[in-house]
């Protein structure tokens, strides 16, 4: 019963965003949608729908926020799974689930107020509201997610594993590199996948620490302005039913297949490598 | 016993896990290039005392042990002896078969890349050697990089003797390796092992006595953590000197 009506909503948004972004499409062409790079839908005369430097904000701030989160989820996932004694761990693990719990407007202000005069200071930049800065602060609510999943996917691992590792000879930490990672790796994709997802769809945050510039990025020093920050920056000035409101249906739209595809990829690699290796 | 030679000797050696003693007094002397079975009832030791053999009690924290255990007259359990250099000179199969989540053929070679050997004509070799060593290479050699998991259960086991094999160490323990094994495999297995004993020490523990008859050259009788009785095993099964020894090999009681 649960299932089905959040697959209803599921549908339904999907159909809400559908039907009024494609009505977008109706004036703009699909190319000037997606490979012009100027988003100017105030301007009197000629209006410019292109997406393109939104995609690329939005690319920016969540691979940025991925390389940060990856490395460093996964080692602290290895150490509380596989090294930390049981005593730490049962303080540390909560703490880092606490991070999942802070709002992200509380993060978007320290990114403003601490993060970007650092990053500006740092760089030598004239301010810190950037994509770097932005990638840092969605890195940081990223973390908890691909921590706790990937830790408990090792901690799920058969003690048999570990037991013939080690009987071979194996140090403890070549039992982690060459035995638990690659076993427990479709579990730590799910992780990241999940923190990707995540990463997209982070809004609040990013928009109070991004620039919200709209030219083209052409470096992570340079502000950037995601698909996310448009439409909540933009919604309430439009009028409902215009071009505009429409537009910004589309770039939700677009939005939701990024999302739905990064989910619907990871599931067939998951899938796909535990039917190969069940245990 | 008439063998002089000694691999491994178990010298007033107890054992606790925690508060719990479950092994008492152990004196043993374990020949090379012989199989040696232990039986005895469950919980009897026979496990934990396989176990301490390579270390492998040392993953379970609050254990604690007292008396001494030499392999080549050398104390395992001093600081400065390597556990990692003692497990590549025994290796060990497990009760249930325990390949990794990988293909057969790294399933092998996995012994090899932890000693950081990189030449791929090496580990190919050693792989097809092991692998012909355990009886599995006709089943497999078309298949080396299916799942390890798409094999049966008895092939599985074969493989993790292959594995163990591989590292070329001098003794091997098994814990019980064919309780989750049908007849078949298991006569398969006990062919294997009779075949290795020429190379390779063999200390198997199992629950079958009948086993123990069949493949063993000695025989260790456990009871509640003690040795009852420890001679060749023609001798413990047809003229057990101790009363109780008669008892469980009648089956009044295990």
């Amino acid at each position: 019963m649960v299932s089905i009506t959040a697959l209803m909503i599921l549908i339904g948004i999907f159909f809400f965003l559908f039907a009024t972004g494609i009505q977008a499409f109706a004036e703009i062409s699909l190319h000037d949608f997606f490979l012009k790079a100027t988003w100017n839908p105030a301007a009197y005369t000629e209006p410019a729908w292109g997406i393109l430097a939104l995609i690329t904000g939005t690319l920016m701030v969540t691979f940025g926020a991925l390389i940060i989160s990856v490395p460093l989820g996964i080692a602290s996932a290895i150490y509380l799974a596989e090294i930390c004694a049981p005593k730490p761990r049962e303080i540390i693990k909560p703490l880092i689930e606490m991070i999942a719990g802070i709002p992200s407007v509380v993060l978007g202000l320290i990114g403003i107020l601490l993060l970007s005069p650092l990053v500006a200071g740092i760089f030598n930049l004239s301010n810190g509201l950037n994509a770097l800065t932005s990638s840092i602060i969605v890195g940081i609510m990223v973390l908890p997610t691909i921590i706790t999943i990937s830790e408990d996917v090792l901690t799920s691992l058969p003690k048999e594993f570990r037991e013939a590792s080690l009987a071979l000879g194996a140090t403890r930490w070549q039992m982690i590199k060459m035995t638990l990672i690659p076993a427990a790796s479709s579990g730590i994709l799910a992780a990241v996948m999940l923190g990707l997802g995540r990463a997209v769809g982070e809004t609040m945050a990013v928009l109070m620490v991004a620039g919200n510039s709209l030219a083209m990025p052409t470096s992570f020093f340079d502000p950037v302005r995601p698909m996310t920050a448009s439409i909540a920056i933009e919604i309430k000035e439009v009028v409902k039913g215009s071009l505009h409101y429409e537009a910004l249906f589309a770039v939700g739209l677009v939005l939701f297949i990024i999302t739905f595809a990064v989910n619907f990829i990871s599931d067939m690699i998951i899938e796909k490598r535990t039917r190969q290796y069940k245990w | 016993m008439k063998e002089n030679r000694t691999l491994i000797e178990f010298r007033n050696f107890d054992f606790w896990y925690s508060e719990k003693q479950v092994l008492f007094d152990v004196n043993m002397k374990i020949c090379p290039d012989c199989i040696t079975a232990l039986i005895g009832p469950s919980g009897c030791g026979k496990s934990t005392l396989i176990r301490c053999i390579n270390r492998m009690n040392d993953l379970i924290s609050c254990t604690r042990m007292k008396g001494r255990l030499l392999y080549k007259n050398k104390d395992i359990n001093q600081k400065h002896i390597g556990v990692v250099e003692l497990r590549k000179n025994i290796g060990m199969v497990f009760q249930k078969p325990n390949p990794f989540p990988m293909s057969i053929f790294e399933n092998v070679a996995y012994g090899l890349k932890v000693q950081n050997i990189k030449s791929r004509s090496k580990i190919k070799e050693t792989v097809e050697k092991s692998l012909k060593k355990a009886d599995l290479w006709d089943e497999v050699k078309d298949n080396l990089n299916l799942s390890a998991f798409s094999l049966s259960g008895g092939q599985q086991q074969r493989l993790c003797i292959a594995r163990a094999l591989a590292i070329r160490p001098d003794v091997i323990l098994l814990d019980e390796p064919c309780s989750a094994l049908d007849p078949i495999a298991t006569a398969k297995i006990e062919y294997l092992l009779k075949k290795l004993k020429k190379e390779t020490t063999i200390i198997i523990v199992t629950h079958n006595m009948q086993q123990a008859k069949r493949i063993s050259d000695n025989t260790c009788y456990l009871l509640n953590g003690k040795v009852i009785e420890y001679s060749k095993t023609d001798d413990i099964f047809h003229k057990p000197k101790y009363a109780l020894t008669k008892k469980y090999l009648n089956g009044d009681f295990g």
